[in-house]
């Protein structure tokens, strides 16, 4: 009961996926996320979208505890995320780990499952057959042996989506996914989070191609150091928001969004 | 009967480098590896000031902790914004400065001198025997390096999918609630009593030639971590014994010969690697090329 109490949150909210409040972020003196509050409702696709150097990463990196912040409280169903860390899924970006590392595939899956299996369990085989389903879930069964460096980027970001799926979570937070991918890999990418959004989860995506953020997300977060606006794509897309949001960089998103209108 | 201990001495110390010496290359440490290699020596020497003997748990102890003190002053150095290339040469040139000036000091009751530190003895680990109630053990070194093996060997396999997945992604193990910086420090501490337990055999600066060339060697030969440690310590016994039969042919430096022998077989799978080899590769190239033009 006092601990309810004592958070910002009312017990109402608090089941919420993810619910941040007031967190800041500084490297060295200068901040790159201020005062940040925001909060998830479940089985929503949520993009991220804001000009470089927003702190988006920041924000997904601070929430999921990678890196320090300088203030505020993130919970995840209610509790903060050090006890929750078997509900999140994370896919960070392709480019943060070396893919000339001497394993497979298959091995990069199973990976996902080292958070259940505690500090001294092995995957065993029913481990193995479920990192198998999750590479079939991204159509990658038939490269479950290929070293990763003989993948192509977009099958290694499949590869990193399908661990991410291993890792059997409720809460997932994806790091640019769809960042210089191909065609059949963004396809993929889409068709797995509406998958994952009818099986009920929530899922988080730091996203960089405006033209698909309509199509794509259900709501959307705009991010430039402070929080510019969050909600239902519909009514947070919006020109007015997103001029804000990126300053005057925003030239070539008039003519695409000319396209529509 | 020499023969036999120098081959066995070589072979742990290969196997205890090869084994940690994977995850450095692995994970972009090299030289890390050759920074505690040197600034374990004010250890080594407060310890045989202490202790008066140059293979005690005392001694690895010592290492231990200058071993992790480096690791400790590179990371936080690094992280105010120095150059890291920068913050490992500071570290580790002042730390092993520091022990220059212990040596120089107290010369004449540390019966260390310069040359065993920095190219090591193994011809000499026989006369070194440890007595166990008159009963002759055999040589110390063989002892400490069987210990340090030991642990390494038990730690590794513990925690071998902790190491792994730090070394692959260090982002998710963080996420998923592995204390990577717990993984990091104990790595070093393992590669510490490597280098420890190996550089009276070997000295302090080859000892970094069997800690990165056997492994970045069984880089090139394999694409599966855990065959990659059995390959880097099978190259690094094959190195010790292809280097002992040339140094006793030359009448040259056994740990000279040894690190040659590794330069010498990493070359070879440079070249010839099936996956990764150079020569391969061409012929590859020359027969695609073939198929095109055709």
């Amino acid at each position: 009961m006092s601990q309810t109490a004592k958070s910002v949150f009312t017990s109402s909210e608090a089941a919420a996926p993810l619910s941040v409040s007031g967190l800041s972020v500084a490297y060295q003196k200068k901040p790159v996320l201020r005062n940040v509050s925001f909060q998830v409702k479940e089985g929503e696709l949520i993009g991220i979208i804001g000009p470089n150097g927003a702190g988006k990463s920041t924000m997904m990196k601070a929430a999921l505890g990678l890196i320090p912040a300088i203030s505020g409280e993130v919970l995840v169903y209610g509790k903060p995320y050090k006890e929750q860390r078997k509900l999140i899924g994370y896919v960070p970006q392709r480019e943060s780990v070396d893919w000339d590392f001497p394993t497979n595939a298959l091995d990069v899956v199973l990976m996902g499952t080292y958070g259940r299996l505690g500090w001294f369990g092995r995957p065993k085989a029913k481990d193995k057959a479920h990192a198998l389903e999750c590479l079939e879930k991204v159509g990658m069964a038939e490269f479950a042996d290929r070293q990763i460096s003989q993948l192509s980027g977009g099958q290694q970001q499949r590869v990193f989506l399908a661990r991410a799926l291993a890792q059997n979570a409720k809460l997932y937070f994806m790091d640019e996914p769809f960042a210089g991918v191909d065609a059949a890999t963004e396809k993929a990418i889409i068709t797995l989070l509406q998958e994952l959004k009818k099986q009920g989860k929530t899922v988080i995506v730091v996203h960089h191609d405006l033209a698909t953020v309509e199509q794509y997300f259900d709501s959307v977060l705009l991010l430039n150091v402070e929080l510019q606006a969050f909600g239902p794509t519909a009514e947070t897309f919006t020109q007015e928001k997103l001029q804000r949001t990126y300053g005057g960089r925003l030239a070539f998103l008039d003519q695409s969004r000319g396209d529509r209108s | 009967m020499s023969d036999f201990w120098i081959l066995l001495t070589g072979s742990l110390v290969a196997a205890c480098c090869g084994i940690v010496g994977v995850f450095l290359v692995l994970r972009k440490m090299a030289m890390i590896g050759d920074a505690i290699s040197h600034s374990v020596m004010p250890g080594i020497v407060i310890a045989f000031l202490i202790s008066g003997s140059r293979d005690s748990l005392l001694m690895m102890f010592a290492a231990l902790l200058f071993g992790v003190l480096t690791t400790f002053l590179i990371g936080m150095f690094q992280r105010s914004g120095i150059q890291s290339d920068a913050s490992i040469g500071v570290v580790f040139t002042a730390l092993f400065a520091i022990g220059v000036i212990l040596v120089s000091l107290f010369a004449r009751q540390v019966h260390l001198d310069q040359d065993a530190i920095l190219y090591g003895e193994i011809a000499f680990v026989h006369w070194n025997i440890w007595e166990l109630g008159g009963v002759d053990m055999g040589p110390k070194a063989v002892w400490l390096l069987g210990f340090t093996l030991a642990v390494i060997i038990a730690v590794i396999a513990a925690f071998y999918k902790q190491f792994k997945l730090c070394s692959f992604d260090p982002a998710l193990a963080a996420a998923i609630g592995i204390p990577v910086a717990l993984i990091h420090y104990l790595l070093m501490g393992l590669v510490s009593m490597a280098t420890v337990s190996s550089f009276e055999s070997v000295g302090a600066i080859l000892v970094v030639g069997l800690l990165i060339i056997p492994a970045s060697t069984a880089y090139l030969l394999t694409d599966r971590l855990s065959a990659m440690l059995f390959i880097s310590v099978a190259v690094g016994v094959a190195s010790t014994f292809l280097g002992y039969g040339v140094s006793v042919l030359l009448d040259a430096s056994i740990a000279g010969c040894m690190v040659c022998a590794a330069g010498f077989l990493f070359v070879l799978a440079f070249l010839f690697s099936p996956s990764h080899g150079l020569v391969v590769r061409k012929l590859r190239q020359r027969s695609l090329a073939a198929s095109v033009n055709a």
